[in-house]
């Protein structure tokens, strides 16, 4: 892989561009643009964060599923398993699996995120 | 198509009273709709105008949004219900070249979300929202049925809808999954049906820093159903813009707003009740974003906006985990 510049750096020069362009744009451009830094911002956290959240998502659902495969079989394998009743809320260890593969995936999408609490 | 806003509307312009339009500009946020906010003049006083319009032709497969001229006729029936709105001031007509919109009196005031929660000029208004919020909902829900063609559906209805829009969505993810089935399992015993606003949150709402809600806004999504629905939506965890700890759109407690409700003639409905919906309103969140993707995957739109949000659909499994773990 390059690492002169690494593909995250390229993101972050990108990114820092569009932001010096933001005042000079109309309204609905402005909010594009923010848009589009939020995207590569994502995608720079996908880059660094990713493999690790994609590793650890795989032993937690080979646990819980007590079988092997790559993440997309293993994610199949348990929705169809949701699907058919096998499994539901009250599965032991489920909601804590699912619940630690989320907060990695929103660390990549929305670090700001604050989840709802219920008292 | 493109169409040339400022044109078209110049030359309304004297079936609003008027002989010009000035300053009109495309308002930013609305992936599906548009607002332009423009200044009539030539009929005294210049007035603050607002055209909303489609910007996409309506999918009735994935859409159900209700059409303009239902929104407008809506927007009326609000306004003698007793809700505050923004009064309707024209329905648009083909000959006036601006596709299918609607024209209202400007609302001055807030409606960006994070501002409503967090901007210390709304520290005063903002501890009564939430009982102003209930009280609104509970006149909109007095709204007669045949005020405008609205479609119906219940809390089974409105699961067999996004199900099936996630189910041909290809999607596989499954915390909608596992949150789908168990609302299945656990829905409310049903209710009378009410007129809902069906988008009724922080963010489609004009705050005045001293009088509160000015005016309930976007109408497209109205429809027949649940009365919790409307309340549940209002606590969706998404439209708290960071105030989790808020649970009514980020500015108010659950307890003020069923008090607004009742306070203003509606029913007495349990936080259970209003709980489910709030859960259901972020699974159908998640799947709207998911479907939304959808829409810049397949090639239909093109904006960054769409794929972008297809990465909010991970806030909403957040938020149902949790509120599973809870116990819903």
């Amino acid at each position: 892989m390059i690492e002169h510049p690494r593909a995250d750096e390229l993101i972050e020069a990108v990114a820092g561009w569009v932001e010096s362009i933001r005042p000079h744009l109309n309204p609905r451009d402005a909010f594009l643009s923010r848009v589009a830094v939020n995207a590569l911002n994502a995608v720079k956290r996908e880059l660094v964060q990713g493999p690790a959240a994609e590793a650890a998502a795989v032993a937690r659902l080979s646990a819980l599923l007590g079988v092997e495969g790559d993440l997309k079989t293993l994610n199949a394998e348990l929705c169809e398993r949701l699907r058919q009743g096998a499994m539901d809320v009250s599965t032991p260890g489920l909601l804590a699996a699912l619940k630690a593969g989320i907060e990695d995936q929103i660390a990549i999408d929305q670090p700001s995120y604050v989840s709802v609490k219920v008292r | 198509m493109e169409v040339d806003i400022p044109a078209a509307l110049n030359a309304l312009a004297p079936k609003l009273g008027g002989t010009a339009v000035e300053k009109a500009q495309r308002l930013t946020g609305g992936a599906s709709m548009e607002t332009w906010a423009f200044t009539l003049v030539g009929g005294g006083e210049p007035r603050p105008l607002i055209l909303r319009r489609r910007s996409v032709p309506m999918d009735p497969e994935t859409s159900r949004s209700a059409t303009m001229a239902a929104e407008a006729a809506l927007i009326r029936a609000a306004e003698h219900a007793g809700a505050p709105v923004a009064p309707l001031v024209r329905l648009c007509q083909p000959e006036d070249g601006l596709g299918e919109g609607h024209i209202t009196g400007f609302v001055a005031g807030e409606t960006l979300g994070r501002k409503i929660v967090a901007d210390p000029k709304f520290d005063t208004v903002r501890p009564h929202l939430a009982r102003q919020c209930g009280q609104i909902l509970a006149r909109i829900h007095t709204i007669p049925a045949g005020a405008a063609p609205l479609a119906t559906a219940d809390a089974q209805g409105e699961l067999d809808r996004y199900e099936a829009i996630y189910r041909s969505s290809g999607a596989e993810r499954p915390i909608l999954e596992m949150a789908i089935q168990h609302m299945r399992r656990n829905l409310p015993p049903p209710l009378p049906n009410v007129v809902l606003h069906g988008d009724f949150r922080n963010g489609n709402m004009m705050f005045d820093p001293d009088r509160g809600v000015a005016a309930v806004l976007d109408w497209e999504l109205a429809h027949v159903g649940d009365p919790a629905e409307d309340l549940g939506w209002l606590c969706v965890n998404s439209w708290r813009f960071g105030r989790a700890d808020r649970p009514v759109g980020g500015f108010g407690e659950y307890q003020d707003l069923l008090e607004g409700y009742i306070e203003a003639g509606g029913a007495e409905i349990p936080l259970s009740r209003v709980l489910f919906w709030q859960a259901l309103g972020s699974l159908k969140w998640g799947i709207m974003c998911l479907m939304m993707y959808s829409s810049y995957a397949t090639g239909a739109t093109n904006s960054v906006e769409r794929p972008m949000i297809g990465r909010r659909v991970s806030e909403t499994e957040i938020d149902l985990v949790n509120l599973l773990e809870a116990g819903l």
